[in-house]
């Protein structure tokens, strides 16, 4: 196991120097000058020179490169012209906010959408099944942001039960802090939960077919632990894998969402400094998010063996033969 | 020999076309499918005749009439804030997300698909090379990833294709190589290759139409999720430019004015939502009828 | 005087989909002793499978229903019996055993789990007793090094392996009734033979009554005292072992007779099958289902079902033309089948 996870972090470095790569050249993608493009139209001739020189835009394209990739192996994302502030302490602000976002989210997606798959499975085709299939398909089809003004709409401007823009912090007291948490996350959780209803519906569907529950079932077990022991362990994996692809929707979703209700995480950085054409810090942050959805899947992976024991012996047989 | 040739190509032919059928039939038989269809074809017929349907200019502002609710003055949805008339906008916007939805899964498609066979059929570095780097762009946040090149490249129709057609590649990519490998497995490609036929002509003619049938349900999903991408970077201002009628930025401008007229808002993202779901339930009734043990 | 266990009326199931109803078990009664050993042969298809799962109550509802008959364990109506009640009789009164070992143990759970989960569910002890117990099970079934064996995963045991682990999961809580659904088919020749043995001497231990379903009429006359002949949902024919060995009455036990393997086949030669194949359940038929199939059929066979009938002591059969006084000439069935071949 232990070398298998070694073995794993290895085989992640080339993927994050390709990260880093990518992001890079998409910021040398900008057309023209970029130091002229980020300062505007009005700037003079000398701020655009000084900027160049600070972005070290005016030295060969692979120095530039080895300067970028040196920094960031000292977790150095580079200075904010904007916010005045070094861009790894504005993505180490925001980033609590978007995991707070996120978090929940795939909590109430998974607390909701998994029972809601099962249940789906073992009733299929009652009007249950019907109507989870039903509302998870619409559910994956969801624009998020639209979602989000409705909610808004319904649950903020109408009904005036929750605000509708920003986070409540700790300090105004736990009640606040979750009025804020709730528009955001379930926004968010939409597509993550349906997806999770679809994909446990029908890896259930699968399982309960099988003859490892009749046996379970022959042995008098009470469905209830049938269902939840030995067929949900089973049809866990597909649904590990599903969870890891959604945790980079998720991130990718909470741009929206955060744009939506003001909540003050990554994605609303992103969006702010795209206003401010401050590309150093849309690179940094997009750069981190990539990172993080790398080391993610690193640990969805690594759990997938601790699942499924199979893939672990084949693997062994492989490594002693 | 050659008549030998045409008898089987048209069998191979006659074949196909039994099944093409029977996968039509499948579709329509399926409910759900036969409803995606349905959303599909209205969305084709209303960005056609869009100028037929539409009652006004889609761009036409008028500042006395502006914020009008439902039905007043002969505006079917109302008016937006420049006194544009929402349904009307509505209905042309359907040409950018049809237009986006499918050239961006073009662009995606072709540069996997490429990148895909390469990776898969050569097999060794080529493979490990397109893949890691497909790794690495499967790293973003496929939103996050059309959003950076947006801000990039710059707003406007032509480079929403590009962004979202970028972002689409490493999916495709993936697909069609497991493909290929799957394909290359079978002894009907060993038995070709060892009659000595060209590359170019296994892949054409041998791996790709076998890839067909998840190529084409993976296609179908795909635009679904780049016309959610159009619409979210038109949301986010970085999509298509105003005033061409966009549902995401209308969505976007409908929020400004949530209070006065939610209907802006609300039908925006409905024809979304409409169009998705439409889209998607084709695609899974396309999977069913075409193989329904298919792994996507 | 032999005392009864299991006594199985008129057992109907059938699968309802949309408009379709299967009839896969249509009137099935027998009744078994204790320690007795009853096998029930068929082609595939023929309902053995669906029998024998209604008698635990485990075919999938929907869309099965058991749609009437009786079947009573040791005086119980167990088709009366709560849920709860009837879960306390599986795996501890009657326990089932499945064709393919390979997918009848969770993939998931090392088999010690999955042996000491049956036992306490029916047994208060601890989990360490159990524990214990599951070994000593494991080491019954003749499993090499059980303390060692007992952590690992299905998948690192062979098919006969287990098989056998099946067999100790079976037996954990001491059942009155094993029910083996194929138990060897999915497995080695040399293998199979081996299970039957360790079942064999099992049930000397256990005292446990076995049913024993199979294609194989080889491992009937090894390990039965008694045979139910199933075609296309119904009993064709059931008697003592001796009886169907030595004087089979049905047309379609002579059929799965000749298509047995035997050492004086002649291996060039085709092995002879039944011709034709079993008639589609979700169709009412009226006569003898097996009468399209049969090359004795009369007109009667296509119009009128044939009672079950006592031709000598316990040996019954259904067919118009196999009563006390009337008789088939089975080897005319096999000059007619030479005539076909030449
Ligand atoms: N779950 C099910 N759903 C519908 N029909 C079934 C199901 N299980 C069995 N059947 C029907 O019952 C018939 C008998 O099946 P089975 O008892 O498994 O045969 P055997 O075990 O003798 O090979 C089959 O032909 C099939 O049509
Ligand atoms: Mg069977």
């Amino acid at each position: 196991m232990g070398k298998y996870i070694i073995k794993r972090i290895i085989n992640m470095i080339p993927t994050l120097l390709i990260v880093a790569i990518i992001v890079f050249l998409i910021t040398r993608m900008i057309p023209g000058d970029p130091a002229a493009v980020m300062l505007g139209p009005q700037a003079s001739v000398q701020e655009v020179e000084k900027l160049t020189e600070e972005l070290g835009l005016n030295k060969p394209l692979h120095i530039q490169f080895f300067d970028y990739i040196g920094n960031l192996l000292q977790g150095d994302f580079g200075n904010s012209l904007t916010y005045n502030q070094p861009i790894a302490d504005l993505i180490m602000d925001r980033f609590p906010n978007t995991v707070i976002l996120a978090i929940s989210a795939l909590i109430i997606a998974i607390m909701i959408g998994v029972p809601a798959g099962i249940i789906s499975a073992t009733r299929q085709n009652s009007i249950l099944d019907y109507t989870v299939t039903t509302i998870s398909l619409i559910g994956v089809s969801m624009p998020v942001f639209w979602l989000g003004v409705m909610l808004v709409l319904y649950f903020s401007v109408n009904l005036g039960w929750f605000p509708s823009t920003g986070m409540g912090s700790m300090d105004e007291g736990f009640f606040t802090f979750i009025r804020h948490l709730i528009l955001p996350s379930l926004t968010l959780a939409t597509i993550p939960m349906s997806q999770f209803a679809r994909i446990t519906r029908s890896s259930m569907l699968e399982v309960v077919s099988q003859d490892y529950v009749k046996t379970a079932r022959s042995k008098g077990v009470r469905e209830f632990i049938v269902i939840c022991k030995h067929a949900f362990k089973n049809a866990f994996t597909p649904l590990l894998t599903v969870m890891g692809l959604q945790i980079s929707s998720l991130l990718g979703g909470a741009v929206l969402t955060e744009t939506i209700f003001s909540w003050p995480g990554m994605g609303l950085l992103i969006i702010d400094a795209i206003e401010k054409r401050d590309f150093v810090v849309v690179q940094g942050t997009v750069l981190f998010i990539a990172l993080i959805f790398v080391v993610v899947n690193l640990v969805v992976d690594i759990l997938y063996k601790v699942v499924n024991p199979k893939i672990n012996y084949s693997s062994n047989k492989g490594g002693t033969s | 020999m050659t008549s030998l040739q045409a008898t089987e190509a048209a069998e191979v032919m006659e074949r196909t076309r039994k099944r093409e059928r029977s996968v039509f039939r499948k579709l329509i038989k399926n409910r759900l499918a036969a409803f995606g269809l349905f959303v599909i074809a209205l969305l084709f017929v209303t960005a056609i005749f869009a100028p037929v349907i539409a009652t006004h200019p889609p761009n036409q502002m008028d500042v006395t009439k502006s914020l009008l609710g439902p039905g007043e003055a002969g505006h079917l949805l109302g008016t937006d804030s420049y006194g544009r008339d929402i349904f009307s906008r509505l209905i042309y916007g359907s040409r950018v997300s049809l237009i986006v939805g499918i050239a961006a899964v073009v662009f995606g498609a072709f540069f996997g698909s490429f990148l895909g066979v390469i990776a898969g059929y050569f097999g060794g570095k080529f493979d490990s090379i397109i893949m890691r780097i497909m790794d690495g762009l499967f790293a973003f946040p496929f939103i996050l990833l059309a959003i950076t090149l947006m801000t990039v490249l710059g707003q406007g129709l032509v480079n929403a294709i590009i962004a979202i057609g970028i972002a689409n590649i490493p999916g495709f990519a993936r697909v069609v190589r497991g493909q290929v490998l799957n394909v290359k497995e079978s002894e009907y490609i060993a038995v070709t290759k060892s009659l000595g036929a060209k590359h170019s002509r296994i892949i054409f003619q041998h791996v790709l139409p076998n890839s067909f049938a998840p190529l084409i349900v993976y296609a179908t999903m795909s635009v679904a999720g780049a016309i959610i991408s159009e619409a979210s970077l038109s949301f986010l201002g970085l999509g298509i430019q105003p005033p061409t009628a966009s549902w995401g930025s209308m969505l976007q401008e409908g929020r400004n004015f949530l209070v006065l007229n939610p209907h802006m808002a609300t039908f925006s993202g409905l024809a979304i939502l409409i169009t998705v779901l439409g889209i998607n339930l084709f695609g899974d009734g396309l999977r069913d009828a075409l193989d329904p043990k298919m792994k996507l | 005087m032999p005392e009864e266990l299991l006594r199985v009326e008129n057992l109907q199931v059938e699968f309802r989909s949309g408009l379709t109803t299967t009839k896969a078990v249509n009137g099935v009664s027998f009744t078994l002793n204790k320690k007795e050993n009853i096998g029930i042969v068929g082609e595939s298809g023929s309902g053995k499978s669906v029998t024998a799962t209604s008698l635990l109550r485990l075919i999938p509802e929907p869309p099965g229903i058991i749609s009437d008959g009786n079947i009573f364990f040791e005086e119980k109506d167990l088709l009366k019996l709560s849920k709860k009640e009837m879960r306390a009789i599986r795996g501890n009164e009657i326990s089932m055993i499945f064709q393919d070992p390979s997918t009848s143990l969770n993939p998931v759970y090392t088999v010690g789990n999955q042996i000491i989960e049956s036992i306490r569910t029916h047994e208060k002890i601890s989990k360490k007793e159990a524990k214990q117990k599951a070994i000593k099970m494991l080491e019954l079934v003749g499993i090499p090094s059980p303390e060692k064996r007992i952590n690992m995963y299905p998948h690192e045991f062979s098919g006969g392996m287990r098989q056998r682990v099946m067999i100790a999961i079976a037996l954990a809580c001491n059942p009155k009734l094993l029910i083996a659904d194929e138990p060897t088919t999915a497995l080695d020749v040399t293998v199979q033979a081996q299970i039957l043995d360790l079942m064999k001497n099992l049930q000397d231990e256990f005292n446990t009554a076995i049913i024993m379903i199979t294609h194989d009429l080889g491992v009937v006359w090894e390990t039965c005292d008694k045979v139910l002949v199933m075609y296309a949902g119904n009993v064709v024919e059931s008697g003592t072992v001796e009886q169907i060995h030595d004087n089979p009455m049905h047309p379609y036990t002579w059929g799965l007779l000749d298509s047995q393997i035997t050492e004086s086949v002649n291996n060039d030669e085709p092995l002879p099958t039944i011709p034709g194949s079993p008639p589609d359940l979700s169709q009412e038929v009226r006569g003898c289902p097996f009468a399209a199939r049969c090359p004795f059929a009369q007109d009667i066979c296509f119009s009128k079902k044939p009672e079950m009938v006592e031709t000598e002591d316990n040996h019954y059969v259904s067919c118009h033309f196999q009563t006390k006084d009337k008789r088939l000439d089975r080897k005319e069935q096999q000059n007619d089948r030479a005539i076909v071949k030449g």
